[in-house]
């Protein structure tokens, strides 16, 4: 990848990226179907993968609730 | 860029009945007397064991152990109790309770670990080092020759076409290396926010940087 190229990659944004608050207001819900099945919570939720793609402080909060969830099922 | 002000995509989660659980975490924190305190009890326990598990999660990325991540374990799970608690009426079971109440001690951790970037901050906010852009964007050290042409045009973009809130927010983040969640301690504002600023001055950049030709248009039409 080249210099623009990166930079374009760098830029480049999601219009269906829900934002942090649509994201948080269904973490949740979409933590606990991504333990079942992550692509059928990609599929549903398609504006909240967009923004835990672009947003790093929400993709770790998924991250940690995503490892509690499947913690406590076992 | 509707979605952002919407509040979620797909469908919007139902409200089925409570699991046995779940039911019973929301009876015995509505009760009172012993029963109540007991949920307390009990939630506190599950609360601190994530927050703890979620410091030492992050731990690899913080400049925070021992006594003093516990001690942030500790806060993180006595606000997500409060919050827990203040927001109960709002659980309407389309997770398990548990699953519910760990987003709130996530957050919290998330909370905790931006306010202590400032005791020691790595970069001083405002530092503006531009000579920091290209490895922020994952360019390689051998690519340096494309470096200044690159680094020009995106400074007088920053300069000439963001709001200055939105420069403010691009310059911590992007240049200075500052982690959001402390960001957003600094300006007294919300993740969301803050956020939102930094997704509008990409497209802004974006925008301003195809239109003078240096990023290829059919890229950018596809984003």
């Amino acid at each position: 990848m080249n210099g623009w190229s990166a930079l374009d990659h760098f830029l480049r944004i999601d219009p269906r990226d829900v934002g942090c608050d649509g994201a948080m207001e269904v973490l949740h819900v979409y933590a606990e179907l991504a333990a079942a099945d992550p692509e059928a919570a990609r599929e549903r939720y398609a504006g909240v993968s967009a923004h835990l793609e672009a947003c790093g402080p929400c993709a770790q909060d998924f991250e940690g609730l995503l490892a509690a969830v499947r913690d406590s099922a076992f | 860029m509707a979605s952002m002000e919407s509040a979620v995509d797909g469908d919007a989660p139902s409200a089925p009945r409570l699991d046995p659980e779940s039911a019973e975490w929301v009876r015995a924190l509505g009760d009172s007397g012993a029963a109540r305190e007991a949920a307390l009890a009990r939630l506190h326990e599950v609360l601190l064991r994530i927050a703890l598990g979620e410091m030492r999660r992050r731990g690899g990325q913080l400049r925070i152990s021992g006594p003093e991540l516990d001690d942030l374990a500790h806060q993180a799970a006595a606000d997500a109790m409060l919050a827990i608690l203040t927001k109960l009426g709002a659980f309407r079971g389309e997770s398990r309770f548990t699953t519910w109440a760990y987003k709130f001690v996530i957050f919290e951790v998330s909370t905790k670990i931006g306010r202590h970037h400032w005791r020691n901050p790595p970069v001083a906010l405002g530092a503006e080092d531009w000579d920091r852009l290209p490895d922020r964007i994952g360019l390689e050290p051998a690519q340096q020759s494309q470096w200044r042409d690159l680094v020009t045009a995106v400074r007088n973009a920053v300069n000439a076409e963001l709001t200055e809130r939105q420069r403010r927010v691009f310059v911590a983040l992007v240049l200075d290396g500052v982690p959001l969640d402390a960001l957003v301690v600094e300006l007294g504002s919300t993740r969301n926010a803050v956020y939102k600023a930094l997704f509008d001055a990409r497209r802004k950049l974006r925008a301003v940087l195809t239109a003078n030709g240096y990023l290829d248009h059919d890229t950018a039409r596809r984003s």
